[in-house]
C-alpha cells in the first residue's frame, strides 16, 4: 500500500461497490472512504428483486448488504442519490451532478448496468416495466396481482424468473422472444426445453420466435403489446427485459479503455493506475479461458471487489474463481459453473424429463461449463473440473449411475 | 436476541447479538465478519458460507435438508459438524450458538 490515508472514493452503491467498501475496512484499511450512490437507498442485493422479494419472501431489511448503521460505524461516508457525471484524471476529482467536485486518490467505479431499452412507439407509456432497481421491482410487484396480465419481452433469466414469480402471485404471464427458444443466448437448448415445459405447465404462455412492434396503449397507459406478425397480445403491464448495457459512459469520457465495458486487468485496474473498476461495468481477464468477458454475475462483482481491495491495502491477489451463476424459477434450482467458449460437444447427464439433470459443454476432454438442474453434485463437482482444466472419461460423465465423485476420480 | 460467537480459522472470536430470523449466514455478513462470503445470499446455491457447528449445538441446529447435504458433501474441508450457515435459521434458542469457520473461505 503506498498511501494509508489515501481518499477511496467509489462510484455506485451496489453489490460491487458496497461490498468494496466493506472489504476495504475488513481488511484494515483505516483511509478515508466514500461511497456515492444514485439510488436514494443503501447498497442492496438485486438478485432477490425478481424472486423471493417479489413473492413477497423477502423483505427490504433483508435485502440490504448491511444494516443502515454499518457505513457510520465503520467511518465510510455513504452518499445516495447522488450522480457522477464526469471523471477528472488531471485534477483526480469526481464531478457530480450539481457542479459538486469530490476528490480522490483512488477511484473504484462499479455503475454496473442498465437494463436495455426498446426504441419502439409506445415504450413510454406508462405501465412499461424494467427490472434492475428496487423501485422497478416496487413497480412490478404493484402490477402483478391476481387476475391480471404481465406480458414479458424477453426470454432471458430476468423474463423468466418474474413470469415465475407473476404465476405464484396469481398473475397471467405471456413471454415474448424474437428467438425460437428461451434463454437462446445464455444457455443451451436442453435448458431451454426444460424451462419452456416446466413453465408451460405452470401456466405461463409463450410466443417464440416473433418480434415486438411496439406498444398499445389507452390513456395514456399500456393495454398490449403489438407483435411484429401483427396480433396485439393484451396486457395490464408489460415488462421488458432484453439484456444490460453496462454503465461506463463516464470511464470512456475520461479517456479509459472501453470495450464493451471498462476494461480491467486481474486487479481490478483500469487503464489509469489510480482507477479501478469493477462488476458488472467491466471487461475483465478470464485467465481459464484465456480471454476477455463481461460478466454480469454477483460472483463476479464479489470477486472484483476483492481483487481491487487486495491490491489498494496491499494484500495478494485472491485466488481465481470459476465464473458462476444460479436462478431460481418454481421449486427449480439452476446452477451454471464457467462459459461454454469454443466448445465441441454438449453432454447430458440425468434425464431432463425427471427434472434432474445437467448440461455439460466440452472442449476436447476438458469441461468449460455445466448447467446443472436440481442437480448440486454436478454443479458442485463440475465447477472444481472446470478450474483444474483435468480431461474427464466422457462415457463416465454421460452416465448418471456412475457418481460425480468416480468421475472426478 | 441471540448471541452468536464466530472464530476465524485462525482463532479470532466474534461474539455478536443477530436477531431472531436471520439466519447465521446473514448475521455474519451485516456484521462484516470475514471467513462468511455467501455469493448467493442464502439460495443454498453456492457453499460459501461452510461453518463447523460446535457439538454442543449439533442437536440445536437441526439437520441439513437433502439439497444442504448434497452441496455439502462436495464442499472444501467437509466434516461431521459442517453446515452451510444460510440454512440455520437463528431463534432464541440458539442463545450463545458457536461456530467456527473453514480456512478455505479464508
Amino acid at each position: 500500500m503506498s498511501d494509508p490515508q489515501a481518499r477511496v472514493v467509489i462510484v455506485g452503491a451496489g453489490h460491487a461497490g458496497g461490498t468494496a467498501a466493506a472489504l476495504l475496512r475488513q481488511y484494515g484499511y483505516a483511509g478515508p472512504i466514500t461511497l456515492l450512490g444514485d439510488e436514494p437507498i443503501a447498497p442492496y442485493q438485486r438478485p432477490p428483486l425478481s424472486k423471493a422479494w417479489l413473492k413477497g419472501e423477502a423483505d427490504a431489511e433483508s435485502l440490504a448488504l448491511k444494516p443502515v448503521s454499518f457505513y457510520a460505524e465503520h467511518d465510510i461516508v455513504l452518499r445516495l442519490g447522488v450522480k457522477a457525471v464526469a471523471i477528472d484524471r488531471t485534477a483526480k476529482v469526481v464531478r457530480l451532478e450539481g457542479g459538486e467536485a469530490v476528490p480522490y486518490d483512488i477511484l473504484i467505479l462499479a455503475t454496473g448496468a442498465r437494463a436495455r431499452r426498446l426504441a419502439l412507439p409506445g415504450a413510454d407509456l406508462k405501465g412499461m416495466l424494467e427490472l434492475r432497481t428496487a423501485a422497478d421491482a416496487e413497480a412490478l410487484k404493484a402490477a402483478i396481482g391476481a387476475g391480471k396480465t404481465l406480458a414479458i419481452v424477453g426470454g432471458g433469466y430476468i423474463g423468466l424468473e418474474a413470469a415465475a414469480s407473476a404465476r405464484a402471485l396469481g398473475a397471467e404471464a405471456v413471454v415474448i422472444e424474437v428467438l425460437p427458444r428461451v434463454l437462446a443466448r445464455v444457455a443451451s437448448e436442453p435448458l431451454s426445453s426444460f424451462f419452456q415445459d416446466y413453465h408451460r405447465a405452470r401456466g405461463v404462455r409463450f410466443e417464440l420466435g416473433v418480434g415486438v412492434a411496439g406498444f398499445e396503449g389507452e390513456a395514456g397507459h399500456v393495454t398490449g403489446v403489438k407483435l411484429s406478425d401483427g396480433r396485439v397480445i393484451a396486457c395490464d403491464a408489460a415488462l421488458v427485459g432484453v439484456g444490460a448495457v453496462p454503465n461506463e459512459e463516464i470511464a470512456r469520457d475520461a479517456g479509459l479503455d472501453c470495450a464493451n465495458g471498462v476494461v480491467v486487468d486481474l486487479e481490478a485496474r483500469t487503464s489509469d493506475p489510480a482507477i479501478f473498476a469493477i462488476g458488472d461495468l467491466t471487461n475483465r481477464p478470464m485467465p481459464l479461458y484465456g480471454r476477455a468477458h463481461r460478466l454480469e454475475s454477483v460472483p463476479n462483482a464479489l470477486e472484483q471487489a476483492k481483487q481491487a481491495a487486495c491490491a489498494i491495502v496491499g494484500r495478494p491477489a485472491p485466488a481465481g474463481e470459476v465464473p458462476w451463476f444460479w436462478s431460481d424459477q418454481y421449486d427449480v434450482k439452476l446452477q451454471i459453473a464457467g462459459v461454454p467458449f469454443e466448445c465441441d460437444e454438449t453432454l447430458v447427464r440425468g434425464d431432463p424429463a425427471a427434472g434432474k439433470f445437467a448440461v455439460f459443454h466440452l472442449k476436447g476432454n476438458t469441461v468449460q461449463a455445466v448447467e446443472a438442474v436440481n442437480a448440486p453434485p454436478e454443479f458442485m463437482m463440475g465447477k472444481q473440473l472446470i478450474a483444474q482444466r483435468r480431461a474427464v472419461a466422457r462415457e463416465k460423465l454421460a452416465d448418471p449411475t456412475v457418481s460425480m465423485k468416480e468421475v472426478a476420480a | 436476541m441471540a448471541k452468536i460467537t464466530y472464530i476465524e480459522h485462525d482463532g479470532t472470536e466474534h461474539t455478536i447479538d443477530v436477531k431472531p430470523g436471520l439466519s447465521v449466514m446473514e448475521g455474519a455478513v451485516k456484521n462484516n465478519i470475514p471467513g462468511i462470503d455467501a455469493d448467493c445470499g442464502g439460495a443454498c446455491a453456492c457453499a460459501t458460507c461452510h461453518v463447523y457447528v460446535d457439538d454442543a449445538w449439533r442437536e440445536k441446529t437441526g439437520t441439513p435438508s437433502a439439497m444442504e447435504e448434497s452441496m455439502l458433501d462436495f464442499a472444501e474441508g467437509v466434516e461431521p459438524n459442517s453446515r452451510l450457515s444460510c440454512q440455520i435459521k437463528v431463534t432464541d434458542a440458539l442463545d450463545g450458538l458457536v461456530v467456527r469457520l473453514p480456512e478455505s473461505q479464508h
